[in-house]
């Protein structure tokens, strides 16, 4: 056989291609993310006991919404590889360790932007007085999620692996996205003040929480590698 | 790791800390601010900042680990680790012995410090159960030393994140306890902080000798109880438990 | 001489310093005992070595 590997770009392309089709085959999952973040909405209301959110705490409700997403959504989409067996047959294909984990990012990264697409409106329908806030907000959000994805792959490789995943996954990423939801905090407290936006070192959070990212887009791109090959 | 050098280092930790409490007792002046309760930093500062750099040192030997596959590299990282998780207790408990006698409660949100040692005490409990829930001993290792540079990267981002956040609300009210210390002061600090190194150094080192020992220890049992020649086995020490030894080494 | 005020402040710092010898204490007795059971084992794989030793001879 004299056929060269396939590029690393073409191994992950397919590898992204092949994650989204199932994803979007799978279109039961927008009315349940929507149905999720309602629901948890809903919770919210009650047991904070209010009907309108601004500044901290509407930062607060909505950044624990979406974290709560990520991490159903990580341990759907890693738990669903590892026992359908992706892992072994990803394993195989050569340069496969750097392509299969930047799909696995890529996927939670699209995960978490339709799940904001839908819920982010919906909390402004809920519980904000003015959307003024919500436009500067995008950036922070996207950030938010590279973060998310990075963090929530890298660590659901090595839990994965493991006996006590589905709380160990959590358990591990928690503490080390606490840099990221302080960041995001400040900055959506900020933009969703009741007083009107207000832009105080908003590009001071943009760079804390575009630094994280790329930290932890570094930690996995060097270590990898370590968590595939077995 | 022999055993003078062992005891040369635990000599030098017991003099250097019997001198550095005494110095804290005796020499040092009371603090203007804050009277006798100051004398807490001399322990919990010292405590704090080793038990950071050890975690940090964790994180490059899991590099050397995973550069080597040496699997002494990987019981270096843990015994670090596992060291500087104690030492995380003490800093957190006497952290909150001091928050009590400064501001009457057990704990307080507002010293940045204080909350960024928690977080990374938090994640670092959770190396224990990591390393328990893979039972293949190659795989914890690599896994482990992942964990302990992922971790060990983490800790300067998170130090600066809370610090970012806090002293944006709530100026540092501890500024008087580190800034311009008068020299008494400094003299007790370095003596401490010498004093706890060295303590960490050795308990390091303790422990890494017992689990050298425990190792060697299961390899001559090996040896003794297979009927023909014993094969060669692997020494690294088993750093968790797991399934018993199976014939595959 | 060491002024040492015992009001309320001379406890907390007390307390302080005594949770870390405790804490160290704990190490040491853990330590000790880890180190009494390897001085057991050794014990039985020197006695199995005779033993063995034994066996050869006949």
């Amino acid at each position: 056989m004299n056929r060269t590997a396939p590029s690393t770009l073409a191994v992950a392309r397919a590898i992204l291609a092949k994650d989204l089709r199932v994803e979007l085959r799978t279109l039961q999952a927008v009315p349940a993310m929507l149905l999720f973040a309602t629901t948890i909405y809903v919770i919210f209301r009650f047991g904070l006991d209010r009907t309108e959110l601004e500044g901290g705490l509407a930062a607060g409700v909505l950044l624990v919404t979406i974290l709560f997403a990520a991490l159903l959504a990580i341990n759907r989409v890693f738990v669903a590889e590892l026992e359908q067996g992706g892992f072994e047959a990803i394993r195989l294909a050569p340069n496969s360790a750097v392509p299969s984990t930047g799909a696995k990012v890529a996927t939670l990264l699209v995960y978490l932007v339709v799940l904001e697409l839908l819920a982010v409106p919906l909390f402004g329908f809920f519980f904000l007085d003015s959307w003024a806030g919500i436009v500067p907000l995008v950036p922070v959000l996207l950030l938010v999620d590279v973060g998310l994805a990075t963090t929530g792959a890298l660590i659901s490789s090595m839990a994965t692996n493991s006996r006590a995943r589905d709380l160990l996954a959590p358990l591990i990423m928690l503490p080390l996205l606490v840099p990221l939801m302080i960041a995001a905090a400040s900055a959506a407290e900020r933009l969703l003040a009741a007083g009107g936006v207000d832009y105080d070192r908003y590009g001071l959070w943009l760079a804390i929480l575009g630094l994280y990212d790329l930290i932890f887009l570094l930690i996995g791109w060097a270590v990898f590698d370590f968590l595939l090959e077995d | 790791m022999n055993s003078t050098s062992l005891r040369n280092l635990s000599i030098a930790t017991a003099v250097l800390i019997g001198a550095g409490f005494a110095l804290v007792f005796f020499y040092a002046p009371n603090d203007a601010d804050q009277g006798f309760i100051q004398k807490i930093f001399y322990l919990h500062v010292p405590l704090a900042i080793i038990a950071l750099a050890g975690f940090i040192a964790g994180g490059v030997c899991a590099i050397q680990h995973l550069r080597t596959g040496d699997g002494k590299w990987d019981a270096r990282s843990y015994v670090s680790i596992h060291t500087s998780v104690i030492f995380g207790v003490a800093v957190l408990v006497t952290g909150s012995i001091w928050a009590r006698a400064s501001w009457g409660k057990w704990w307080v949100w507002d010293e940045p410090t204080l909350v960024s040692f928690l977080i990374v005490f938090l994640l670092y409990a959770t190396y224990y159960p990591l390393r328990y829930a893979i039972e293949d001993r190659d795989r914890q290792a690599r896994y482990a030393s992942v964990f302990a540079i992922t971790a060990g990267a983490f800790v300067p981002l998170n130090f600066a994140a809370v610090r970012a956040a806090q002293s944006l609300v709530h100026p540092r009210t501890f500024a008087t306890a580190e800034g311009g210390l008068p020299p008494k002061m400094w003299l007790t600090f370095a003596v401490c902080f010498a004093g706890i190194a060295a303590l960490w150094l050795t308990l390091v080192r303790f422990e890494l000798t017992a689990k050298s020992v425990s190792g060697q220890l299961s390899r001559l049992r090996r040896a003794l109880d297979d009927a023909p020649p014993p094969r060669a086995s692997g020494t690294a020490a088993r750093i968790a438990p797991g399934p018993s030894a199976s014939a595959s080494s | 001489m060491p002024a040492l005020p015992l009001d309320e402040a001379g406890q907390y710092v007390a307390a302080a310093y005594v949770v870390f010898v405790v804490l160290l204490i704990v190490y040491v007795g853990i330590m000790a005992t880890k180190l009494g059971r390897i001085s057991r084992e050794l014990g039985e794989l020197a006695e199995l070595a005779e033993r063995r030793r034994g066996e050869g001879e006949r």
